[in-house]
């Protein structure tokens, strides 16, 4: 376990600005895998431009989060209510 | 069925209710189409319930349903267009990708605030909700699913019936085409002046390289 971890952490390459942004979505969705993930961090840990770009985007994808969730007219919840009675 | 399946339900079903109202409403457009998108889906639910064996993936679950029901109503209205979800292919010679914090983030705006923090703070919520509204049905479902309702591209891949790398590919062309429609009502609302031609980003010119072209 413990030499899987250090493996890990020398396969750990730096990336360059390019690289961090084309990969910038998939680190937002959580799709990279454990080494590229920690690419992304380690370069936004040292790049101001690309830092302010992914708080940008993950803000941006937050309130787009957010239309996710619409509180239901009573009237419907009512309907539904009575859809699952009837189940 | 048990009276605890009923009660876990009928449980789970009203925690979600919001949620799978505010996906329905993205999905179909109109409060109409929505109720009645939720009300079949709850009953494709209840009837299918016995076959879901891991009740930890109720919500996935519940929201696949809600899609692949919104999916096959289009079906039969407009074959033409949501037969394009499962069969338009990636578009690497396509426009390239649109950066709305690169049109915010520039030099000359930075001398009064920090554009991109006002423009998150301003945005309305219908004007994000007119963006993804507006967008083609191929790339506005993968959008819904990934942003709205948080599967991961994997479920996104099978709930759409395509590979992987179609989503990833419609995720990065349908958040392009929503972002400039965020820039282009940013604009329209004189929310930030003067529009910016690609190669005017600031962080275009902080890391000596152009962000939007790859």
């Amino acid at each position: 376990m413990h030499r899987r971890q250090v493996n890990t952490m020398n396969d750990i390459k730096e990336i360059g600005c390019e690289e961090a942004l084309r990969r910038l979505f998939e680190y937002l969705d959580r799709e990279l895998d454990g080494t590229r993930h920690a690419e992304m961090e380690q370069h936004l840990h040292t790049c101001r431009a690309c830092y302010s770009r992914a708080e940008f985007e993950k803000r941006l994808k937050g309130r787009l989060g957010s239309l996710g969730e619409e509180p239901a007219p009573p009237e419907f919840a009512y309907r539904i209510k009575n859809l699952l009675r009837r189940f | 069925m048990t009276d605890a399946d009923r009660a876990f339900f009928e449980q789970e079903i009203t925690g979600l209710l919001d949620r799978l109202y505010g996906a329905a409403l993205r999905l179909a457009k109109n409060r109409a189409d929505a109720e009645d998108l939720v009300a079949e889906t709850v009953t494709k639910a209840w009837a299918n319930f016995g076959s879901l064996h891991d009740r930890r993936c109720f919500r996935g679950w519940l929201f696949r349903i809600l899609t692949n029901t919104f999916l096959s109503e289009c079906r039969k209205t407009a074959p033409v267009s949501i037969e394009a979800l499962a069969e338009s292919r990636d578009d690497p010679d396509g426009e390239p990708a649109f950066s709305l914090f690169d049109r915010l983030h520039q030099p000359f705006l930075l001398w009064w605030g920090n554009p991109e923090q006002e423009f998150l703070d301003k945005v309305l919520q219908q004007d994000l909700q007119r963006a993804v509204d507006a967008l083609p049905e191929v790339f506005r479902v993968p959008v819904i699913l990934c942003d709205l309702q948080g599967l991961n591209y994997q479920e996104i891949a099978e709930t759409l019936g395509v590979p992987v790398g179609t989503v990833r590919s419609r995720l990065n062309r349908g958040r392009s085409q929503l972002q400039k429609a965020l820039w282009q009502h940013a604009r329209d609302a004189g929310l930030k002046p003067a529009p910016a031609t690609d190669k005017e980003s600031s962080h275009a010119s902080q890391t000596g390289e152009h962000h939007e072209r790859h």
